[in-house]
């Protein structure tokens, strides 16, 4: 089960709200590689997980991504805060406010609303690995392309730190598939799905 | 039952009564009644949780008192028929 903390992972403090960058950013909600489909991916995942180590690992990144989920809302929030309806036409934001006001909801930058389709949950270790290295490459090449288009520090910094995260992860799901490749068969770590197949890796 | 079941299932009495009690606080406040129930729950919670951490291992990471092994990823986990 599961404990809120009434904190953020890291602070977000923005001056200046600009609805423009709140529509860019919010694909980091509920985008292709946004944090709520890491976080979804990896706590869907655990349970086809058949060591210790990785369903740690997948919890506890899971858990993570829930407090990027927030930060990014947080950074909504703080873009969106007092605007005037000037600024909502002139800005663009004029597509997402006439649907959800300035309400935090999940979209993609293209308005696309949030899918399960953005993830999978495979039922084979060495599958889900592979998908979850891709999937915080992708997140980092996003907030790289983030970092492009957002000029106010307020802005960059708590973006660099949660890029900085998707790095640490791929580090860590790195290590769990060598783990998990370790426990099987080194020479064939497909001949059997650990996840499925009994006495597998046994 | 087992002994480590009996106490996880203590632990999980005491929580959902916290939860409850939580909520209710959340709409009322200061009612001072709920208050003191809450403490009350909260002690035999921490109590029972240490009791836990000493016999069986951690139920969050902080709670890892182990300094030579990280007994956080040690099986079974709460899915796991036990």
């Amino acid at each position: 089960m599961w404990q809120y903390e009434k904190k953020l992972q890291y602070p977000v403090n923005i001056k200046n709200p600009d609805p423009k960058m709140a529509k860019v950013i919010i694909s980091q909600l509920g985008g292709p590689d946004g944090e709520l489909a890491a976080s979804l991916r990896y706590l869907n995942q655990r349970f086809a997980m058949p060591y210790g180590e990785v369903k740690g690992l997948l919890t506890d990144i899971g858990t993570e991504e829930l407090a990027h989920v927030e930060m990014i809302s947080a950074i909504l929030y703080q873009l969106t805060k007092g605007l005037s309806i000037d600024e909502i036409k002139a800005s663009g934001f004029d597509t997402y406010f006439v649907d959800h006001t300035t309400g935090i909801y999940p979209v993609a930058a293209s308005g696309t609303p949030f899918t399960a389709t953005y993830f999978q949950s495979k039922g084979d270790i060495i599958t889900d690995l592979h998908e979850n290295m891709a999937a915080e490459q992708k997140a980092r090449t996003t907030y790289d392309n983030i970092l492009r288009l957002a000029d106010d520090p307020d802005v960059r910094d708590p973006i660099r730190f949660l890029r900085q995260r998707e790095i640490v992860h791929y580090q860590r799901f790195g290590e769990a598939l060598r783990i998990t490749q370790d426990k099987l068969n080194e020479k064939n770590f497909y001949a059997c799905n650990p996840s499925f197949d009994k006495n597998c890796g046994k | 039952m087992d002994p480590r079941c009996a106490l996880l299932r203590k632990i999980k009495q005491y929580d959902f009564s916290l939860k409850e009690l939580n909520l209710y606080l959340d709409t009322h406040p200061r009612c001072q009644r709920a208050l003191a129930m809450f403490a009350q729950y909260k002690k035999l919670r921490e109590e029972a949780v240490a009791e836990y951490n000493d016999k069986f291992g951690p139920l969050t990471p902080e709670q890892n008192q182990n300094l030579q092994s990280w007994d956080w990823v040690a099986d079974p986990w709460p899915w796991e028929r036990s």
